[in-house]
């Protein structure tokens, strides 16, 4: 059985129905991490007697039929920022790469609850910082698709294990772009969700206001399904939200007649390569094809979203890295003298440089005298960003856009330019700005047989919406 | 002719609030556990983990608010404070600082002078650290983050003290609203209520103010006391020489009576507040505020006016027995109990507060209970026991809460009926006494008290005094 | 124009973020933090009169809890983690009060 050529949806179907155990699946699973992961890299840790442990329960909980959700039996990685309890939570870095958390990440609760079977942790940019996976302290994960290509990042792990066969699906986390862009990279299926959808609670926070956990999946099917295990209502999150409705399974239709599509212009300027732009324009022609009705319109601020951004994640991201200190877990110096010299020597080893660099733009950005010229500034950047939005919803329900201006670059190129490598997230980080669900899917290659990868961005808490667009895409390509 | 100079205080004072959990996670806040037993991911800063606000917190808040005339801000929320500091677990603290619950307030105190308002510039909602422990043996400090997260308040007065007498008296009152409100047991010594004093010095008549310093570690109203009038000297013989004083927190040692600097160069003091991303904002609605406001407690004004007409008291006695919250709980009870509000308010403003001296106990310890003061009382006024019998069993009371009852018949105290014994007793004090009694009949009446005295020691206090009294006149 | 970096923002910040770095990092960082502030500079063309600062992108207020004990004594998972332990607590270089 090859994971990579079915679904999560049909795996789980085969479970239920007794072709197939969880065991055997796990075993599938394991085999093909044992093969691949030496080139590969996608992952940190797999413990093979946890996870066969694991399987063994769950094929009892099916076989009694205690377990009978969509996900049960199927393999399941988690991206190492993502708290497993007993299991190391590292974040590809060196500051934490003993931690063990004593809790389960609430996403991780649920998915254990339906039975799924966590296979390992996923390789990740350190504390989710970058686009390419490369500044994990971990090794860097090579792109399946060409080895010589970065996965894209921070979940790149994520991504290239589910493209590769190792698991069936994958969970990833997104303040920026980092699920929907190594998404397009590696050629799957990847889906942030409106904040406050998915309990942050067990995330190791990057960014609070931005972050949100998300499905990462070889289709919008399997996607639905994964985000209708994750998503819920946590007391323990003061920011999760409670909907009321959580099967996003029923978006799944491809009917899509008077679907109104809107297309930025401001994103098809100087700068997109020329295959990614060609890509998405055929791609609106499937769209149309079914019914959707396309127009092009100015979205507006859209060269205020980078800086906006950075500002706010490197602020953000300063704080909630400052608990990382050498006391109460994680790394600690060997040699220090003091209480002072111990907090600087055990970051300063722990981090890499660029979680450094972050730590001290947030701080800076932050200190007395340029609160109000930095933070404050991009945080009223930030409302009108997402006013931009709000009045784009007015006229369309979907917005479709190109994830990446480009394709993947090849590994050990990105780390040497930051600035330009953070100005490829152009189409992503406007949408973690306002709060909205945006998924990636692949829509074409270029010469080179590297995917490209094109996002819907709905307007707040349209998960629906968007799924039953990106279906109807998937299955109007899968026609043609 | 040397300078006049006047002393500008102001305080911050945080007080510890009664909840059962912390502020932000379900850990209990109960005193005394062994370190790290009241812990949770959260209060311990671990990776990923929330928080969540406990909504009794910001009802205390706004009660404080609303009983020293603050506005409360009907939108509030919460902001990081971010420094290093191993008792502070997440490295940053979850406090108020650009938008406080409440605002602009004052609180009235008593001086030579007359009344005095001390305006309240702000209270906040923030979180506590944890607890340092230095281990001398290994040279190294211990961390116990059971203190971490235990709800605060704090309270930011204007700079509108003039000495210690009127800062001692600002945190008299503020302790006895929050003691009415039952919020906060308020105890300095277990620091469930800490002062912070920021001083500076100007001569007199100048309306610039001088630079201030921040005094810590003052656990007690004597502490408080000489630190102010330490930083006084201090300041004004700096000015005098010539010197600056400069900006910076001190340290108060009250046993060697002398503060220091906690400067260090590690602390750059930028704390970087920002509004915390994890919590929402708060926004107390009009009906909301209705409802604290109508449950606020009958706070020690309205307490002292109802016991001068309810009760009949005189003012200067509902003004001691509505001094503390457990006195006045403790007449309220008893009085409801026997009916005597009079004699009752007695008992507590005389021996209550004597014992309460000579054991050097606070009001706060007092743990008998209403029904036992109540049976003291009626016994003392049926005249079962004497005056003398019935303080002894009132100390027993105090100590043991013991049932005055059962003690007086166990201790066979109880006054004697038996006239022919008194007499008895009668004549043979006088006849062991000739002086006195030969004073007495030369006209020295005090010497009557002695014999009385006389009379009691014999009979073990257990007869009528006055009784006793007529009779020694009548045979003499 | 954005700020100038200099070596003594660099300590500040360093101070502020404990961290140390030297030589060659040290002077990357400083490159780094430039270039971003420069690009960054971009906002301040953005005219954000009467536009209020968004901390919270969600119309959400009045989340609580109630004041319930719900945690039990977790100390051992709490310290499993911990670089340095003893009694219960944790250890850390002396602090200085």
């Amino acid at each position: 059985m090859d994971l990579g050529k079915i679904t999560a949806v049909q795996l789980s179907k085969m479970i239920q129905s007794g072709e197939i155990t969880a065991v055997e699946a796990a075993q599938v699973s394991l085999k093909e991490i044992q093969q691949k992961e030496k080139d590969l890299n996608a992952f940190i840790t797999v413990d093979e007697e946890k996870v066969l442990n694991t399987a063994r329960e769950v094929q009892k909980g099916i076989e009694n039929g205690e377990l009978t959700g969509s996900l049960a039996g199927v393999p399941v990685a988690v991206k190492d920022n993502i708290c497993t309890k007993g299991i190391k939570t590292t974040c590809a870095s060196k500051m934490l790469s003993d931690f063990t958390p004593p809790y389960d990440a609430w996403v991780v609760d649920r998915l254990k609850k339906a039975g799924a079977v966590i296979i390992g942790k996923t390789n990740m940019d350190e504390f989710a910082m970058g686009s390419t996976t490369e500044t994990s302290a971990y090794g860097m994960t090579r792109n399946p698709i060409n080895p010589e290509y970065v996965p894209g990042g921070s979940s790149g792990g994520s991504c290239a294990a589910v493209k590769a066969g190792e698991v069936s699906i994958a969970l990833g986390s997104d303040t920026g772009g980092s699920i929907r862009q190594p998404s397009a990279f590696c050629g799957v299926t990847g889906l942030k969700p409106t904040y406050g959808t998915v309990s942050r609670y067990g995330l190791i926070a990057y960014a609070s206001s931005l972050d949100q956990i998300g499905p990462i999946a070889k289709d919008v099917g399997d996607c639905a399904a994964l985000l209708s295990v994750i998503a819920s209502h946590d007391l323990r999150d003061s920011t999760s939200v409670n909907l009321k409705d959580y099967d996003f399974t029923s978006a799944l239709c491809q009917d899509i007649h008077g679907l109104r599509i809107g297309i930025p212009i401001d994103y098809f300027k100087e700068g997109l390569d020329f295959e990614v732009r060609e890509s998405i324009l055929e791609a609106t022609k499937v769209l149309k094809e079914n019914g959707a009705i396309v127009e092009s319109f100015e979205l507006g601020m859209t060269e205020y979203a980078i800086p906006a951004y950075y500002m706010i994640a490197s602020a953000e991201a300063s704080s909630n890295l400052e608990r990382f200190d050498g006391v109460k877990y994680g790394y600690r110096a060997l040699e220090y003298e003091g209480l002072h010299d111990m907090y600087k020597k055990s970051r300063t080893q722990g981090f890499g440089s660029e979680v450094k660099h972050r730590i001290m733009l947030g701080s800076f950005i932050l200190s007395s005298g340029y609160y109000d010229a930095y933070y404050i500034k991009a945080l009223k950047a930030k409302n009108m960003i997402k006013q931009s939005f709000d009045y784009a919803f007015q006229k369309y329900d979907v917005l479709l856009t190109p994830v990446s201006p480009g394709t993947p670059p090849k590994l050990g190129t990105s780390l040497r330019d930051p600035l330009k490598m953070y100005l490829d997230d152009i189409y992503t980080v406007s949408v973690n700005l306002a709060g909205l669900p945006a998924i990636s899917l692949p829509c074409g290659l270029n010469q080179e047989g590297l995917p490209i990868g094109m996002q819907l961005i709905g307007n707040c808490f349209s998960e629906k919406t968007l799924l039953g667009a990106a279906y109807s895409f998937e299955k109007g390509v899968s026609c043609r | 002719m040397t300078k006049q100079y006047e002393t500008v205080i102001g305080l911050e004072v945080h007080v510890e609030l009664a909840t059962e959990t912390k502020i932000f996670c379900g850990c209990s806040t109960e005193f005394g556990g062994e370190p790290n037993t009241h812990t949770c991911p959260v209060c311990t800063g671990m990776p990923g983990t929330l928080p969540v606000l406990n909504r009794q917190v910001v009802e205390y808040a706004m009660a404080v608010g609303l009983a020293s005339n603050c506005g409360i801000n009907q939108y509030c929320k919460f902001d990081r404070k971010n420094y290093f500091y191993p008792d502070n677990p997440q490295n940053y603290q979850i406090s108020q600082l650009y938008v406080p619950i409440c605002h602009d307030g004052f609180i009235e105190i008593l001086t030579l002078g007359g009344n005095k308002k001390i305006r309240i510039h702000e209270i906040h909602m923030e979180e506590d650290a944890g607890k340092l422990i230095h281990d001398e043996w290994e040279d190294c400090s211990l961390v116990d983050y059971n203190r971490s997260g235990v709800p605060l308040i704090e309270i930011v007065s204007e700079a509108d003290m003039r000495d210690a007498d009127e800062v001692v008296a600002y945190l008299e009152k503020l302790r006895l609203i929050l003691q009415y409100l039952g919020v906060s047991d308020c105890k300095l010594q277990e620091g469930s209520m800490r002062a912070d004093v920021n001083l500076s010095v100007r001569e007199c008549g100048s309306r610039q103010m001088g630079t201030r310093t921040e005094m810590k570690n003052l656990n007690s109203f004597k502490a408080i006391r000489h630190a102010i009038e330490g930083e006084r000297r201090r300041q004004i013989e700096l000015i005098e020489s010539g010197e600056l004083v400069i900006q910076e927190t001190r340290r108060w040692d009250d046993n060697k009576e002398y503060s220091y600097a906690m400067r260090s160069k590690e602390d750059a003091r930028d704390y970087r507040y920002f509004p915390d991303p994890d919590l929402p904002p708060i926004r107390i609605s009009d009906e909301w505020m209705e409802r604290v406001k109508r449950s606020l407690p009958e706070l020690q004004p309205e307490k002292q006016k109802r016991y001068e007409t309810e009760y009949g008291l005189p003012t200067y006695d509902a003004q001691i027995l509505t001094g503390s919250r457990q006195l006045a709980d403790l007449f309220e009870a008893t009085t409801a109990i026997c009916k005597k509000p009079k004699k009752v308010s007695n008992w507590l403003m005389g021996e209550t507060l004597r014992l309460l001296k000579v054991y050097e106990y606070e009001p706060d310890d007092l743990s008998f209970s209403p029904e036992n003061l109540a049976k003291l009382v009626r016994l003392s006024d049926e005249g079962a026991v004497s005056n003398t019998v019935a303080k002894e069993v009132f100390e027993k009371i105090f100590l043991e809460n013991v049932d005055p009852e059962c003690y007086v018949e166990e201790h066979g105290l109880k006054t004697v009926k038996d006239t022919q014994l008194l007499t008895a007793v009668v004549h043979k004090v006088i006849k062991e006494n000739p002086n006195p009694v030969e004073e007495y009949k030369a006209g020295k009446e005090k010497i009557l008290g002695f014999l009385v005295g006389q009379v009691m020691k014999e009979m073990k206090g257990k007869a009528n005094p006055s009784e006793a009294k007529e009779l020694i006149k009548k045979t003499i | 124009m954005a700020e100038k970096i200099t070596d003594e923002m660099i300590n500040y910040v360093s101070i502020l973020a404990k961290l140390d770095l030297d030589g060659d990092e040290r002077n990357k960082a400083k490159e780094e933090m430039q270039k971003m502030l420069n690009y960054v500079d971009k906002l301040k063309e953005l005219d954000t009169d009467g536009i209020e600062p968004m901390s919270h992108i969600l119309p959400v207020d009045n989340v609580f809890r109630e004041d319930v004990v719900t945690n039990d004594d977790d100390r051992d998972n709490m310290l499993a983690n911990a670089p340095k332990k003893k009694d219960g607590q944790y250890l850390v270089p002396k602090t200085v009060e």
